[in-house]
């Protein structure tokens, strides 16, 4: 160590400094040095392509023994029956419809938040705001979901029994449904949304704003027809990072939706893609353990075709600041 | 020529119900968001702090006696944490050094920072799947804390390379361009100068890290396991099975039907996750307070 300062640290005066005098200690050195960073910023790409691996390798063979057309287009899951039934299409549904509806609901509110933030708010109630939306996104899945299954579900019971009745070809889920889901699901993906979108909306040019008041443009229209074309696909981004939020959340949902699986209707008690694994993971075993890693599977692929659309919207969004 | 007329009204005081109704619409929907994470916040503490107690923090829960605590949990999330933290903090702040010091526009660092954020979009249940099969499995860890925090250090890592990344961005160039002047060499200026001058990003990052470790249950239930003994030994703890809080809070609400202690728990974790935000909201404000 001495060596490598010597070269550096002047009032050691063993000898007299010199800047080629340890180059040979320094060169290797560093190149153990940079070889370390290497191998560190390698281990992200091994551990996506160990990921990927394992998904494949533990999730295609129940695939094939069950049948690729039964796994993805039957609705029959009945996996510890004697004669065991392995299809997933209500999960999936669920898990589209579930996501859609929590874009539905979480987007606008969001949307309008960040708005709110960026452009409306006075500089201290923004600084009011913003901590809420910050902790919002720091707070548990499992904390959402206790809260979603103490407040959400019985108001959206007694909601259930205001619109059936006494409809007799109705089950009655208690509250414990898909609509719970969704409201819950929209909540945990405002701060994502927010986020995003205000960051976008704050990275619109002044001199779009300006010209756009100037030319007689009030505020509000100002906002919804230059702020927000303008930072559209910041606003995209922030959808696609709140879908797949909403594709992945388990722990929160799997309190508040029912858990039986059934073809995604608001007043069904569903199940999702995540919460079908969870529910079933504990006890399962053989066959029906290898098809809750093949639904693993089809919901990594979900997960990587959200990201290459998530790479096309930054890439487009990068060639138009260019 | 013929819209001076439309132009003269335009700066005139002209009612606009559809603007106001949509600036009314933006109001709203910040004060719905604000009300939803109090009303969160509040609820969680209203029915949460009556089953706080000191028994419950700093006891196991035991079948004979009928009482509940959480103290094997707090333990269980405490080694969780230090472990993850021990392994990803090295890597994660290598691999930024690598991506904002070394790397040159190239495949391998467009491999990088695309793993990187592909990391950081998996949900955490995959998270779970693999880190059962791969270290209870493969590795042969079994459900142990081990296994948890490996798991979650794939985790984490996205968010260690990119606040740290963040960090370095943030150090001018004159100081690289002053120290390799006078003849350091690369490794040396980044030991020297460019690592303690981001520092609070790196502290940053591990806050962010540990909130995130706190928070996680998906993927440490089939990892770390939901067993709630206390450790026995310092070091063997680490190959046991252990819930961590967030694990038993679920435990608590989806298993055991037992909503008071679960909201005694999520009060312990909605006061960790205040600390953290305050703890990086701190850091931030130094570190601009610093700059200026």
């Amino acid at each position: 160590m001495t060596n490598l300062d010597g070269g550096i640290v002047l009032n050691q005066d063993k000898k007299s400094f010199s800047i080629i005098g340890s180059t040979k200690t320094k060169s290797s050195v560093e190149r153990v040095m940079m070889m370390i960073f290497v191998a560190c910023g390698l281990t992200a790409v091994l551990a996506v392509v160990a990921i990927t691996a394992y998904m494949l390798i533990s999730g295609v063979p129940a695939v094939g023994k069950v049948g690729l057309f039964h796994f993805l287009f039957d609705t029959s899951w009945h996996p510890t029956a004697k004669n065991p039934q392995f299809g997933i299409l209500s999960m999936i549904l669920t898990s589209i419809v579930g996501t859609f509806g929590a874009i539905l609901v979480g987007v606008p509110i969001g949307l309008l938040t960040a708005i709110f933030l960026a452009e409306i708010a006075p500089k201290k109630l923004g600084n009011a705001v913003r901590p809420a939306v910050e902790l919002l996104a720091g707070i548990p899945s499992v904390i959402y979901g206790l809260v979603g299954m103490i407040v959400i579900v019985p108001f959206i019971g007694r909601m259930e029994i205001q619109l059936f009745g006494t409809d007799p070809a109705h089950t009655f889920t208690g509250g414990a449904n898909l609509f719970s889901g969704i409201l819950v699901l929209a909540i945990m993906i405002l701060p994502t949304v927010i986020n995003v979108s205000e960051t976008s909306l704050r990275a619109v040019p002044n001199e779009y704003k300006e010209a756009s008041l100037a030319l007689g443009a009030t505020p509000v229209t100002t906002i919804f027809k230059i702020m927000i074309p303008a930072a559209r696909s910041g606003i995209a981004t922030s959808i696609v990072l709140g879908i797949g939020r909403a594709i992945g959340e388990a722990m929160a949902i799997i309190m508040v939706s029912g858990n039986a699986v059934n073809l995604p209707n608001l007043w069904n008690s569903v199940r999702f893609l995540t919460t079908g694994i969870v529910s079933e993971m504990s006890y399962a075993s053989g066959l029906h353990r290898q098809v809750l890693f093949s639904i693993g599977l089809i919901l990594f692929i979900f997960i990587f075709i959200i990201n290459i659309v998530l790479n096309a919207i930054l890439k487009k969004g990068g060639e138009k600041n260019d | 020529m013929t819209n001076i007329k439309n132009a003269v009204s335009i700066t005139q005081g002209k009612r606009r119900p559809f603007e106001a109704i949509l600036k009314m619409l933006i109001i709203v929907c910040s004060a719905l968001t604000v009300l939803i994470f109090l009303s969160i916040a509040s609820y969680v503490f209203i029915k949460g702090i009556p089953s706080i107690s000191w028994q419950f923090l700093s006891t196991k829960p035991s079948v004979l006696r009928g009482t509940i605590g959480i103290l094997p949990s707090i333990i269980n999330t405490l080694y969780i944490i230090v472990i993850t933290i021990l392994i990803v903090t090295p890597i994660g702040i290598g691999a930024a050094i690598y991506l904002n010091e070394y790397s040159k526009k190239g495949m391998l660092t467009k491999a990088i920072e695309f793993t990187t954020e592909t990391l950081s979009g998996i949900p955490s249940i995959i998270y779970g799947l693999f880190g059962a099969i791969f270290f209870g499995e493969t590795l042969r860890l079994g459900y142990s804390i081990l296994t948890g925090a490996l798991t979650l250090s794939i985790m984490v890592l996205p968010i260690i390379v990119r606040t740290t990344q963040e960090a370095l961005k943030t150090v001018p160039y004159s100081y690289r361009e002053g120290a390799l002047g006078i003849g350091a060499a690369k490794w040396y200026m980044i030991r020297t100068i460019i690592l303690p001058s981001s520092i609070p990003g790196i502290v940053t990052a591990v806050i962010l890290s540990i909130g995130r470790i706190v928070a996680e249950s998906a993927a440490l239930i089939f990892t770390a396991g939901i067993a709630t003994s206390l450790p026995k030994g310092l070091f063997s703890h680490i190959f046991k099975s252990g819930s961590t809080l967030s694990v038993e809070l679920y435990q608590y609400a989806a298993n055991r039907g037992d909503n008071n202690t679960a909201f005694g728990i999520a009060v312990v974790l909605i006061i960790v996750v205040l600390i953290i935000n305050l703890l990086t909201k701190l850091i931030s404000k130094k570190l601009g307070g610093g700059n200026a």
